[in-house]
C-alpha cells in the first residue's frame, strides 16, 4: 500500500524545511532556547515524516540505517572527543578550551544587552552540534527499526 | 602522557575510556579480530587505570576531580558563593574499593566473553552496551554528586536491560529484562523525586554540601524512605527481589557476572547515602534494625527460594539474593551501634568490614560460578540440571573451578567467603547471637544446595548425549581461572587483605566529616 | 495555596501514575503509567526552579532581579532524554515480547514464573 501523491509530495517539499529547522536549533543551541537534544529530535522528525510517506525501502542514500549507526557513534566520538581534548590542551575533562581564545567560536561574550554573537561559548556549539548530529542517528534509527517491524508484520498477515 | 598527567585524569580516564570504546565499537568492530581488540584492550586499559587509580588513593587520601573546571582539584571556584557547583568525582577508600571490584571482575568477564559469545550475531551492539554498563557502574561508585549518580544509575541498568534481552530465547529473556528495566526505571525515578527534595531545600546536588547543611526534616524523611527503597530494589534485596532471578536466569552468563557488580554498586550508593549523605543525623538504632531485618529476609528467603530451583542460573540468583543478606546484615550492626563509641570500637567496625569483606568476595566468587554455570550451558546447551550429569569426566577444569567458587560461597576454609563469613559471624554474635546463628544455619544451607547442583552437574555416569562435549576454550578458561586465584589468594591470606584494603574502606564509610571536608576544603 | 498549585499537581499525578503500574495488566497501559510517573518527577524538578516574577537565566542580557534557577531546568531536560531512552527501549521489548507470545497481558506471560 502506498500513500496518495499529495502526502509523499508535500513529504518531499517539507523536509528540508525541517532539516534547516533543526540544523538552526542546534547551531543556536547556546543563544536560544534548544540545542542539540532538541533540534537533533526536529531532524529526526523530518526522517519520521519520510518513512511514513514512503516506505523504508523506497528511501536510499543518507537514510539508511548503517548511515544512521555511523552518525550516531560519530556524534558522540565528536562529543567525548572534545571532552578529552581538553587534556591536551592542559585543562580538565570537559573544560571549556575554545572559548575566549579568538579561535573557532573563541569570541569573548560582550556584556550588556546584545542580540547575540554566534561565535562564542567555545566547546558548547561543539558539542550542541555533536548531540545534534548523535540524537537525529539515533532517534531515526529507533524510529527505522520499530517502523521495519511494522511493515514486516504487515507483508506477513 | 607523563605520569602526573595520568595520574591527575586517571578518574576521567577511567569514564572516558570505556565511553570512547563503545560508542567506537558500532564503527570500527565489524570484524571479530577489531572488535575483540577493541573490547578487550580498553577493559584491559580500564582496569589499569582502576588498579592504578585505587593505589592513589588508598596511599594518598581522597581525591576529587571536578569536571569542567580549570584544575582538577578546583571544588569551590571563588565565584559560586561556597557551593560546589560542577560535577565532582569524590573518589575516597569506599569508591576506590569497590572500583577495583569492577576492573577485576570486568577483566575477568571481557576475556571470558572472547569466546562464550561469539556463536551470537550482532556482537558490536553487546560489546557497546557492555562497555556502557562498566562505564557506568564506575561512574556509580566514584561520583560525588547525586544527580551524577542518577545519570550513571540509569546508563548502567538500560544498558544491563539491553545485554539481558541480547538473546531472546523466544522472548523469555526479553520479559526478564523487561521486569529489570521497569523496576529499574521506577527506582531512578523514586532517587531523582529525592535529588529534587534537596535541591529544593538545600540548593546543592553534591553529596558532601548536601550533608554539611542536613536538616533531617520531614522531607528529608520522605526522601530518606525513597532512596533506600529504590537503591535496596536495585541491590535485590528482599521485598523487591522477583527481577533478581528473572534477569540473572536470563542474561548471558558474561553479563550475569556483571550484573552482580552493578547491583553492588547500587548497595554502595545505599550504604553511601546512609553514611554520608545522612550521617550523624540519623537515628542509627532503628535504620540499623530496618538494614539489618532486610539482610536476615534476603539470606532466608533466598536460599529457601534456591533450594527447588532446577535451572541452575536461576538457582545461582537465588543464592545471590541471600548473599547480599550477609553484607546488609553486617553492615546494618556497623549501623546500629554507630551511635556507641564503645561497641563499635569493639565490634563495629569489624562488622562493617565484614560487610564490605563479604561484597569483594561475592563478586568473585558468585562472578566465578555464574561463569562456570555459562560454561556448562555452553557445552550441553540446556540450563535444566536435571538433564545434565557426568560433566566431570570430560570438563575437569570448570568442575575445580566450580568446586572453588561453590566452596566459596558455602564458607568452607580455606577460600574467601569462609574468611569474611567468619568476620561477620564474630561481629555480629557480639551484638546478637540469634543472628549470627541464623547466618550460619543459611551458610549450611548453601553448602547443600551446592552440593547437590555438583552431583546432579559433575558426578555420575557420562550421558550420552555430552559424548562431543568437551572443555570449553581457553579465554573462558582465562577468566574463570583469574576470580578463581583470587578466591584461593584471598582465602588463605585474608589478613593482609582486610587490613590495607577493607579497613581503610570501612574508614573512609564511617568518616562523614572527612568525606565533606575533603570537597569543601577544595576551594 | 496558589503557590502550592504544582506540587499539589505532582502528588496527583504521581498518585495516578503508580496506580496505573500496581492495577494494569497490560504492558502498554504499565508503560503509560511509568511515563506519567516521569511526568509527574520532572513537573517536581521543574517547579522547585521557579521563581515567582522570575526572568529567564540568560546571564549577560540580564536586567536587575530575580532569576528562575537554571538547575531543575537541566536537570529535567536530562530526564526528559532518559526517558525518551527508557521508553523507546520499553516499547521494543513489549513488541518483541507480542511477537513471542502473541499477548501483552501480564497474567498471561509467566514463561519465567515458578
Amino acid at each position: 500500500m502506498q500513500l496518495s501523491r499529495i502526502v509523499r509530495t508535500a513529504a518531499d517539499i517539507l523536509y528540508p524545511f525541517i532539516l534547516i529547522f533543526g540544523l538552526y536549533i542546534v547551531i543556536h543551541g547556546h543563544l536560544t532556547p534548544g540545542g542539540g537534544f532538541q533540534g537533533g529530535a526536529v531532524i529526526a522528525t523530518g526522517s519520521v515524516l519520510l518513512l511514513v510517506a514512503f516506505r523504508y525501502s523506497e528511501l536510499t542514500g543518507d537514510l539508511r540505517k548503517g548511515w544512521m549507526k555511523i552518525f550516531e557513534s560519530g556524534g558522540l566520538l565528536l562529543f567525548i572527543g572534545t571532552a578529552l581534548a581538553a587534556l591536551l590542551v592542559g585543562g580538565v575533562f570537559f573544560f571549556n578550551w575554545l572559548a575566549n581564545t579568538g579561535s573557532l567560536f573563541g569570541i569573548p561574550v560582550a556584556f550588556g544587552p546584545n542580540p547575540g554573537e554566534i561565535y562564542t561559548a567555545g566547546v558548547i556549539p561543539v558539542m550542541n552540534l555533536a548531540v545534534g548530529i548523535e540524537v537525529w542517528g539515533g532517534l531515526s534509527l529507533i524510529v527505522m527499526y520499530m517502523m521495519g517491524d511494522l511493515e514486516e508484520g504487515g507483508e506477513r498477515s | 602522557m607523563s605520569w602526573e598527567l595520568l595520574r591527575l585524569h586517571a578518574p576521567a580516564l577511567l569514564i572516558a575510556v570505556p565511553l570512547v570504546a563503545s560508542f567506537a565499537m558500532p564503527i570500527l568492530g565489524r570484524t571479530k579480530l577489531s572488535r575483540g581488540i577493541i573490547a578487550l584492550g580498553a577493559m584491559a586499559l580500564t582496569s589499569c587505570i582502576a588498579i592504578f587509580l585505587s593505589y592513589t588513593v588508598y596511599t594518598s587520601g581522597v581525591l576529587l576531580y571536578v569536571f569542567g573546571a580549570e584544575s582538577p582539584a578546583l571544588s569551590i571556584p571563588p565565584d559560586s558563593g561556597g557551593i560546589p557547583i560542577r560535577i565532582i568525582f569524590t573518589i575516597d577508600a569506599l569508591s576506590a574499593f569497590m572500583t577495583l571490584i569492577v576492573a577485576i571482575v570486568g577483566f575477568s568477564v571481557f576475556l571470558y566473553s572472547m569466546s562464550s559469545d561469539q556463536r551470537h550475531t550482532g556482537l558490536e551492539g553487546y560489546y557497546t552496551l557492555f562497555l556502557m554498563m562498566i562505564a557506568g557502574i564506575l561512574g556509580m561508585v566514584n561520583t560525588g554528586d547525586l544527580f551524577n549518580f542518577f545519570v550513571f544509575l540509569e546508563i548502567s541498568s538500560l544498558a544491563g536491560a539491553g545485554l539481558v534481552a541480547f538473546r531472546i530465547e523466544k522472548g523469555k529473556a526479553v520479559e526478564g529484562a523487561l521486569k529489570f528495566a521497569v523496576l529499574s526505571t521506577m527506582g531512578a525515578l523514586l532517587l531523582l523525586f529525592a535529588v529534587g527534595i534537596f535541591y529544593w531545600q538545600y540548593d546543592a546536588l553534591n553529596i558532601a554540601a548536601i550533608a554539611s547543611r542536613m536538616q533531617f526534616s520531614l522531607l528529608d524523611q520522605i526522601a530518606l524512605v525513597m532512596l533506600v527503597a529504590a537503591l535496596a530494589m536495585k541491590c535485590g534485596s528482599v521485598p523487591l527481589h522477583f527481577w533478581t532471578p528473572d534477569a540473572y536466569s536470563m542474561a548471558p552468563s558474561s553479563v550475569t557476572a556483571m550484573l552482580v557488580v552493578s547491583s553492588q554498586a547500587s548497595l554502595y550508593g545505599l550504604f553511601r547515602v546512609i553514611f554520608t549523605l545522612y550521617g550523624i543525623k540519623l537515628d542509627w538504632v532503628t535504620v540499623g534494625w530496618i538494614v539489618i531485618a532486610l539482610g536476615m529476609l534476603s539470606m532466608f528467603v533466598g536460599v529457601t527460594m534456591a533450594i527447588p530451583q532446577k535451572d541452575v542460573k536461576r538457582l545461582m540468583a537465588y543464592h545471590a539474593i541471600s548473599q547480599t543478606g550477609y553484607m546488609l546484615l553486617g553492615v546494618g550492626v556497623g549501623i546500629a551501634v554507630l551511635g556507641d563509641p564503645a561497641s563499635l570500637q569493639s565490634y563495629g567496625m569489624a562488622a562493617i568490614d565484614g560487610g564490605l569483606f563479604h561484597i569483594f568476595n561475592h563478586a568473585m566468587y558468585k562472578g566465578l560460578l555464574f561463569l562456570t554455570a555459562g560454561a556448562i550451558i555452553y557445552v550441553t546447551g540446556t540450563r535444566d540440571m536435571n538433564a545434565m550429569g557426568g560433566l566431570g569426566h570430560r570438563m575437569k577444569y570448570t568442575m575445580i573451578f566450580f568446586m572453588i567458587g561453590a566452596l566459596a560461597i558455602a564458607g568452607i576454609p580455606p577460600f574467601n567467603g569462609f574468611a569474611s563469613k567468619l568476620v561477620i559471624y564474630e561481629s555480629v554474635y557480639r551484638f546478637s547471637p540469634v543472628l549470627a546463628i541464623i547466618a550460619m544455619l543459611v551458610s549450611i544451607l548453601t553448602l547443600a544446595s551446592f552440593v547437590k547442583v555438583f552431583h546432579s552437574v559433575f558426578m555420575g555416569p557420562e550421558l550420552p548425549e555430552y559424548d562431543t562435549g568437551r572443555e570449553v576454550p581457553l579465554p573462558m578458561l582465562l577468566g574463570m581461572g583469574l576470580l578463581a586465584g583470587i578466591v584461593i589468594v584471598i582465602g588463605i591470606f585474608p589478613a593482609p587483605f582486610i587490613d590495607h584494603l577493607v579497613a581503610p574502606a570501612a574508614q573512609a564509610l564511617v568518616n562523614q566529616a572527612g568525606y565533606i571536608s575533603a570537597v569543601a576544603g577544595g576551594g | 495555596m496558589i503557590g502550592n498549585l504544582p506540587l499539589i499537581t505532582v502528588g496527583l499525578i504521581t498518585v495516578i501514575g503508580l496506580f496505573t503500574i500496581v492495577s494494569k495488566r497490560n504492558l502498554i497501559k504499565i508503560l503509560m503509567g511509568l511515563n506519567i510517573f516521569e511526568a509527574a518527577v520532572n513537573l517536581f524538578l521543574i517547579s522547585i526552579g521557579y521563581r515567582e516574577g522570575g526572568i529567564a537565566p540568560i546571564y549577560t542580557n540580564a536586567v536587575q532581579g530575580l532569576m528562575v534557577l537554571p538547575t531543575p531546568q537541566a536537570l529535567t531536560l536530562t530526564s526528559i532524554v532518559i526517558g525518551v531512552a527508557t521508553t523507546a527501549m520499553l516499547l521494543a521489548f513489549v513488541t518483541i515480547i507480542y511477537r513471542n507470545y502473541g499477548t501483552v497481558d501480564t497474567d498471561r506471560i509467566r514463561e519465567l514464573r515458578e
